[in-house]
C-alpha cells in the first residue's frame, strides 16, 4: 500500500522500544492492565449474580491498547475513552471506586446513577463522559482543543478511541475531516477487533485497510499490533508526542479481537475459533507479562503480589459500594438545566406552574 | 441608529458579545471573510480574528466542537446555514449538549442559532421551523424572538445563559423588522409579553407568527372585536402564567403557529391551558398551524401553507362564533 502526503508508519518494532517504551511506563501500563481486568471480571461477577442493572461492556483482550493511550496523557489533557476503555480510563485517572459505583448505581458515584457503566466521566477534568452515539466524541475533544488553542495554550493533547464499526458514523468522518482542516493535536485510537457487536469486518467496510483513511482526511497514521504492549506504548506513545509537538491529527489502528462478548450478555458465539486461534486471539495481559519478564522489567513475584493487592481492593472497594445509598427519586431535583438560581429552574421545568 | 433591521440586530448582539466576552467564538459554513449566508457575521471575522471561523459541511461536527469547546469554559455561537440543517447535527444537539448538565454536573453554555421559517420560493429544505422539535427535548432553551428588539436582547441573554440555547431567528424577519434603537432593558427570557391588549380572544403566538396575529387583530377592530395577543418570546421555559392571565381576562384561546400541529408549540399550549385552567375558557381552544405537508416551493402554495393575517382573522371570527 502506498499512500501520499498523509504517511503512515508501520509498525514491528519489537525488540526495538521506542520513545513512550520505559521500563517504569511499561511497569505502570502492566499494572494498570491487571487492574482493569480483575475490576472487569468483579463486574462480571455483579452482573451475573443480579447486582448490575443494565449492561456490563469489557475491554478483556484490549487491555494494552486501551492503557497505551491513557499513560501517555497527562493532567490538562482531553480525553473520551469508550465501551473498551477501563484500563485506559484508570490511566487518566479514574479509579475503581467509582468504576464499581456507576455501574451500580450509587449515589455517591460521579454520574449519582443519572448515567452508568461506560457512560461516565468527570467533563470538568477533561475526562469525557461518552454518549453511546458512535463517533460523537472526535469532534467534542476537537471543540475543547480549539478552546484551548484561542486561549493559546500549548502542550496539551486530546485523545478519543474508538472500534472500527464506529468508524463508519457520518459523525467520525465528519469529526476526522474537522480535525485534519484545523490541524488539531488530537490521537484517535482505533481498535479493530474485526467485529462490531455481531457484525463483521466485510459488512462494516469496503477498504482493504482502516488506516488508507488516514490519507483521506489528511492526518497522520499509524499502526500498531494491538495486543502487544510494547508496540502500542511505542506507537501511541510517537503519536501523542507527535500531536503535543504539534504536527496534527494522528490516527492509529490497531488490529486485535475482544475477549469476551459485545457486552456479558453475549456469548460472542459468531466470533470463529481459527481467529481466536490466530495471533489475534493472544491475550495481550499474557503477552505482555511473558515479555517483560524476558527483559526483565517484572519478576514473578511482583505480578502476584500486584494480583492480591488489586484483588484485595476491587472486594473492598465492592462491598463498600454495594452498601451505599441508591439514588433517591424524591430527594432528586428532576432539573436537566444548569446554574439558573432554583426559581428560575422550577419556572423552566414547569413553565410557572406546579 | 436608525432602520435597524433584524438581522443587523442579530449581527450587533453578536459584535458585542465578541466585544465583551473573549470566551465567545463563532462557528458555521461560510460566516468568515463571507459573512455569511445572510451576512449575519458581516465584517466581524475581520473585527475578531479568529474568533469568527469557517466550519466545514458537518453540522455534527460543528456541535459538537461547540459542546467540546463549552466544557472548556468558552462560549460558542453555531450558526446553522438554515435551522432545516441542524438535523444533521440533532445527534450531539438532543443527545449530547441536551443532557451534559443532568449526566455530570457540568454545564454545556453554547447557542446554536437557526435561520428558521419559510421565506417565498423557500420550498421544503429551507423553510422548516423546528422549535418544537428541540423544546421537547428537557435541558435546551428554545428562543423564537419577534421583534428587533427582542431578537438583539435574547442574544445577548442566549449568550449569558450556563445552557445551551436554540435561537430561532426567523428568516422573514431578517429585513421586513425595523427598529430606531436597541434596548438596554428587557423582559427576562421565560417570560412572554402582551403584544396587545385586548379583552375577547386571546391569541398566543412566536416568532413571525406574532405579526401575523397582530395584524389580523387590527382587521377585526372593524368588526368591533377587542384582540389580546400574546408572544411568548421562548418556547422553552413556556410561560404558561402569562397565557393563563391572559386567557383568564378573554375567555377565549386561539394558538398560532407556523410549524405543524402535531405535537407542537400550539398543542402544548392548548394542554396547558385546557389541564391548568378548563374554568377560564368559555370556547374549545383553537389552533391554526401549516398544512400537513411539507412547505411548498411556490409562493402562492406557501402563501396558503402558513398561517397568514388573513386565516388568523378567519380563526378568530369562527371561535368568536363559538
Ligand atoms: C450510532 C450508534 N449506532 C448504534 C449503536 C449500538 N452499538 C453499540 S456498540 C456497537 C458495536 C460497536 O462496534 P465497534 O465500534 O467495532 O466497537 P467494539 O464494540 O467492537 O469495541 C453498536 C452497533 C451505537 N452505540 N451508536
Ligand atoms: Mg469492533
Amino acid at each position: 500500500m502506498t499512500l501520499g502526503k498523509a504517511s503512515v508508519s508501520g509498525s514491528k518494532r519489537v525488540g526495538k522500544p521506542s520513545q513512550g517504551v520505559t521500563r517504569e511506563n511499561a511497569r505502570r501500563a502492566y499494572r494498570l492492565m491487571l487492574e482493569a481486568r480483575v475490576l472487569e471480571e468483579k463486574l462480571a461477577v455483579l452482573y451475573r449474580s443480579g447486582k448490575i442493572v443494565g449492561g456490563v461492556f469489557l475491554g478483556r483482550g484490549q487491555e494494552a491498547l486501551s492503557v497505551s493511550l491513557g499513560v501517555h496523557l497527562r493532567k490538562g489533557d482531553i480525553y473520551a475513552p469508550l465501551i473498551r476503555d477501563q484500563a485506559g480510563r484508570m490511566a487518566f485517572g479514574d479509579t475503581i471506586l467509582d468504576t464499581l459505583r456507576t455501574y451500580l448505581g450509587s449515589s455517591l458515584g460521579s454520574m449519582r446513577g443519572r448515567d452508568g457503566n461506560i457512560h461516565r466521566g468527570r467533563p470538568a477534568e477533561g475526562y469525557h463522559a461518552m454518549i453511546s452515539h458512535l463517533g460523537a466524541m472526535v469532534s467534542t475533544v476537537c471543540g475543547g482543543l480549539m478552546a484551548k488553542r484561542m486561549r493559546g495554550e500549548t502542550g496539551a493533547v486530546g485523545a478519543t478511541c474508538i472500534g472500527e464499526g464506529g468508524t463508519s458514523t457520518g459523525s467520525f468522518h465528519e469529526g476526522m475531516n474537522l480535525a485534519g482542516v484545523e490541524k488539531l493535536p488530537i490521537v484517535v485510537v482505533v481498535a479493530n477487533n474485526q467485529f462490531s457487536y455481531s457484525t463483521p469486518n466485510e459488512r462494516q467496510f469496503a477498504c482493504a485497510d482502516l488506516l488508507s483513511r488516514a490519507e483521506g482526511y489528511g492526518v497522520m497514521g499509524r499502526r500498531a499490533v494491538g495486543n502487544d504492549l510494547i508496540d502500542c506504548l511505542g506507537v501511541i506513545g510517537e503519536a501523542v508526542s507527535s500531536a503535543r509537538s504539534g504536527e496534527g491529527p494522528q490516527l492509529v489502528v490497531a488490529d486485535l479481537l475482544r475477549l469476551v462478548g459485545h457486552g456479558e450478555h453475549d456469548d460472542a458465539s459468531y466470533i470463529p475459533e481459527f481467529l481466536k486461534m490466530s495471533p489475534l486471539g493472544e491475550d495481550c495481559l499474557d503477552l505482555a507479562r511473558t515479555k517483560m519478564l524476558e527483559i526483565g522489567w517484572l519478576s514473578d513475584d511482583e505480578v502476584t503480589d500486584w494480583q492480591k493487592i488489586i484483588e484485595k481492593e476491587v472486594e473492598e472497594n465492592a462491598s463498600k459500594v454495594l452498601r451505599e445509598p441508591a439514588p433517591d427519586p424524591s430527594e432528586e431535583d428532576w432539573n436537566a438545566f444548569s446554574s439558573l438560581d432554583p426559581q428560575q429552574k422550577q419556572h423552566l421545568q414547569t413553565g410557572g406552574r406546579q | 441608529m436608525s432602520n435597524i433591521t433584524y438581522l443587523e440586530a442579530i449581527r450587533l448582539a453578536q459584535q458585542r458579545v465578541l466585544h465583551e466576552d473573549p470566551r465567545v467564538f463563532i462557528y458555521g459554513q461560510d460566516i468568515g471573510v463571507f459573512g455569511g449566508a445572510f451576512k449575519a457575521t458581516k465584517n466581524l471575522a475581520k473585527e475578531f480574528p479568529g474568533r469568527v471561523l469557517d466550519a466545514p459541511i458537518s453540522e455534527d461536527a460543528m456541535v459538537g466542537l461547540a459542546i467540546g469547546a463549552a466544557v472548556e469554559g468558552m462560549r460558542p455561537i453555531i450558526e446553522m446555514q438554515f435551522a432545516d440543517f441542524s438535523t444533521c447535527g440533532f445527534n450531539q444537539i438532543v443527545n449530547q449538549a441536551a443532557t451534559l448538565h443532568y449526566r455530570t454536573g457540568t454545564s454545556c453554555p453554547l447557542v446554536i442559532r437557526l435561520p428558521s421559517g419559510g421565506t417565498p420560493g423557500g420550498g421544503p429544505f429551507h423553510s422548516q421551523s423546528m422549535e418544537a422539535i428541540y423544546a421537547h427535548y428537557p435541558g435546551l432553551i428554545v428562543m423564537t424572538p419577534a421583534t428587533v428588539e427582542d431578537a438583539y436582547t435574547m442574544l445577548l441573554e442566549a449568550v449569558a445563559i450556563d445552557d445551551p440555547v436554540i435561537f430561532c431567528e426567523h428568516k422573514f424577519l431578517y429585513y421586513h423588522l425595523k427598529a430606531d434603537r436597541l434596548p438596554e432593558t428587557v423582559l427576562p427570557f421565560g417570560k412572554a409579553r402582551i403584544a396587545r391588549q385586548g379583552r375577547d380572544v386571546t391569541v398566543v403566538a412566536y416568532s413571525a407568527m406574532v405579526h401575523e396575529a397582530l395584524a389580523a387583530a387590527e382587521e377585526l377592530t372593524h368588526d368591533g372585536y377587542d384582540i389580546e395577543v400574546v408572544d411568548l418570546r421562548t418556547v422553552r421555559p413556556i410561560d404558561t402564567d402569562t397565557i393563563l392571565a391572559s386567557v383568564a381576562r378573554t375567555g377565549r384561546l386561539l394558538v398560532v403557529g407556523e410549524a405543524w400541529p402535531w405535537g407542537g408549540v400550539a398543542a402544548e399550549v392548548i394542554s396547558r391551558v385546557a389541564t391548568e385552567g378548563f374554568g377560564l375558557l368559555d370556547a374549545p381552544p383553537q389552533r391554526l398551524n401549516a398544512k400537513e405537508t411539507p412547505v411548498p416551493y411556490h409562493p402562492a402554495l406557501w402563501g396558503t401553507h402558513r398561517p397568514t393575517a388573513s386565516s388568523v382573522a378567519n380563526s378568530l371570527r369562527q371561535l368568536l362564533e363559538l
